[in-house]
């Protein structure tokens, strides 16, 4: 795999290095450059240092690994592929991704899922290993959000206003919830079997990912949110 | 020329601090190494400094950092001072020629004490009667700008890219034991030297990054007790509303938080420590004009210590981070790398939730 050195180099350069290279490289010393593998539809790139906002924006089937944190907006309307971050990220991670998945080790900021979307098979997936910042699941159209709150210590799974304006997807909390409020148009209910089986899919891919025990998240009690009708905002403008 | 959708300009405004919290005296180049990665957020149209504990030998006096026209102007402005002030030094601040910056105006400083007779006759205590002057000022005297007016501390700022600021003001030849940063992306009003981050108002300055919705009401608000906001600039009524409430009303910092980026009604409703659901209605109800709201993050400097702190629904970016007895704060995790490659601890506060590093009491 080729090394690329990010010492020094703006974005652009930095963006034209990674196509050059086919996509398959290892980037080093990232300093705050943005659009890392922007709209990237193949490949495997690894990244040291801090990359910049928006890595992986657009991402249509590469898969991008961070050993460290991200800052703003992981995989802003991603489409496929796959992004891993050995780290915490910033705000509104997965802005509008309407598929792939991010898996988070440790904390996400504001906004994460703002405005997921799903269509027929894709289905966007955002893991987080840690807690999630206020506004999870802002707007949330579709997809499915985890969040296992691991080594959060004192403070809640997620911050305030979880799930506001939420009217598609699905969101599952390693938590049951009972000092979170929830807006009104969304249903809240411990996990099912069918949920677990989910949980435990992605538990296990996390743990391969970020060397977690397994048994030790799901082993817990779960809470999963979905809308409370499949089109609340059906009257909101016209009947339909 | 390409229009308005055939090019991207990935700007957003940059913020950067820095604090020893042993006080010990770092140049500006560290500061000034934040602002490398985050280029992009600015688009050289403002770029400015605020560092404190940097005029030790005048520590005493209140340090007026000045944008003149003209000489004429200068001459006025000198005379307008000596009759209020003991004016121990005037000098020209030491600047670098650089091609980045261009069209300068004339930049002095002038460490000054104001006159016992003139605070004795006036019935003023000394803080009032000099930020009065400022205002008097920056809001009669044409062509003359007081850009920061504190002690041991001073505000640096044009127009241009925050690298070339910090060169063009020669920031690696000051110490001090906190500095902040600001790169600009001017949003509603044109880019001129005045209108640079910091804005300041005695020992306190204020960088940041966002637009505030409540501009106007905060203005009216905050203009009954003698501000004046002269130049259109959000920034500079939140610079006020700190002053206000802490050296005038005697709030502490993390009071003024709680009026600036109040919770919301049903977040404070939802509380459990009853004190503290008290603490917040009081605040949000004795103050109500000066909640600022829309998306900000500042860093508030101020005589031994910074204060971070973010709106409250978080919509800008900032994170902390440290090392040793280093305290950084940036937009960007990137920034506070570029400052200390090993910083520990890097976080993102909460909307709203202050973060106040104080150098120790006696070292600073």
């Amino acid at each position: 795999m080729i090394t690329v050195n990010a010492e020094g180099m703006d974005f652009r350069a930095l963006n034209e290095r990674i196509r050059a290279a086919g996509g398959e490289c290892a980037v080093i010393n990232c300093a705050g450059q943005r659009f890392l593998c922007a709209g990237a539809a193949s490949g495997e790139i690894t990244a040291e240092g801090v990359p910049g906002n928006a890595l992986g924006a657009y991402l249509n089937g590469a898969r991008i690994t961070v050993f460290g944190n991200a800052q703003d907006a992981v995989g802003d309307t991603m489409n496929d592929g796959t992004i891993t971050v050995h780290g915490n990220i910033g705000d509104a991670a997965g802005y509008a991704m309407r598929g792939g998945c991010i898996f988070v080790k440790g904390d996400a900021g504001y906004r994460a899922g703002i405005h997921m979307k799903e269509y027929r098979e894709k289905v966007s997936v955002m893991v987080i290993g840690g807690r999630a910042g206020s506004f999870l699941g802002e707007y949330q159209a579709g997809g499915l959000i985890i969040v296992f709150g691991l080594n959060k210590g004192e403070k809640p799974i997620v911050g305030n206003f979880p799930c506001t304006g939420m009217h598609g997807g699905k969101m599952i909390l390693r938590s049951d919830c009972r000092d979170i409020r929830f807006p009104g148009q969304v249903s809240v209910r411990p996990a099912e079997e069918a949920d677990k089986a989910l949980i435990k899919k992605y538990a296990a891919e996390y743990c391969r990912l970020f060397g977690a025990d397994e048994a030790a998240i799901t082993d817990s009690p779960f809470t999963v949110i979905t809308p409370g009708s499949s089109n609340p905002y059906k009257r909101l403008y016209v009947a339909n | 020329m390409l229009k308005e959708g055939k090019v991207r300009i990935p700007s957003g405004c940059a913020i950067a601090a820095v604090i020893s919290v042993n006080g010990e005296r770092m140049s500006g180049e560290t500061v000034m190494r934040a602002m490398v990665p985050m280029h992009d957020r600015s688009n050289g149209l403002g770029g400015g400094f605020a560092g404190y504990g940097i005029y030790p030998e005048y520590k005493d006096f209140y340090a007026f950092h000045m944008f003149f026209d003209c000489r004429d102007t200068r001459k006025k402005c000198e005379t307008f001072l000596k009759e209020r002030f003991e004016v121990v030094k005037g000098e020209v601040i030491p600047t670098r020629k650089i091609p980045e910056i261009t069209d300068e105006p004339l930049i002095w400083r002038y460490f000054a004490a104001p006159l016992k007779s003139v605070l004795a006759d006036l019935q003023l205590d000394e803080k009032e009667f000099v930020a009065r002057t400022v205002m008097k000022i920056n809001s009669e005297t044409e062509g003359a700008y007081v850009f920061s007016g504190g002690k041991n501390m001073g505000a640096f700022k044009a127009v241009g890219f925050p690298e070339d600021v910090g060169r063009f003001y020669r920031l690696e030849e000051y110490g001090g034991y906190s500095w902040t940063a600001h790169g600009r992306y001017p949003t509603n009003t044109p880019g001129w030297w005045g209108g640079a981050h910091p804005f300041t108002l005695l020992d306190y300055s204020v960088v940041h990054n966002g637009e505030i919705s409540s501009y106007d009401a905060n203005r009216r608000f905050i203009e009954m007790f003698g501000y004046k906001c002269t130049l259109q600039t959000d920034t500079e009524v939140i610079t006020y509303i700190l002053d206000y409430l802490t050296r005038r009303q005697g709030l502490t910092l993390e009071e003024a938080a709680s009026v600036t980026a109040a919770p919301f009604w049903s977040t404070i409703e939802n509380k459990k420590d009853e004190y503290e659901k008290e603490r917040l209605t009081y605040l949000r109800t004795v103050f109500p004009s000066l909640l600022v709201t829309g998306p900000f993050s500042i860093v508030l400097g101020f005589e031994g210590g910074l204060m971070a702190l973010n709106d409250r629904l978080k919509l800008r970016s900032m994170v902390v981070g440290e090392k040793g007895d280093r305290v950084f704060i940036a937009s960007e995790e990137a920034a506070i790398r570029a400052m200390e490659p090993q910083a520990e601890n890097v976080w993102a506060p909460a909307g709203g939730e202050p973060v106040i590093i104080r150098v120790k009491e006696g070292l600073y």
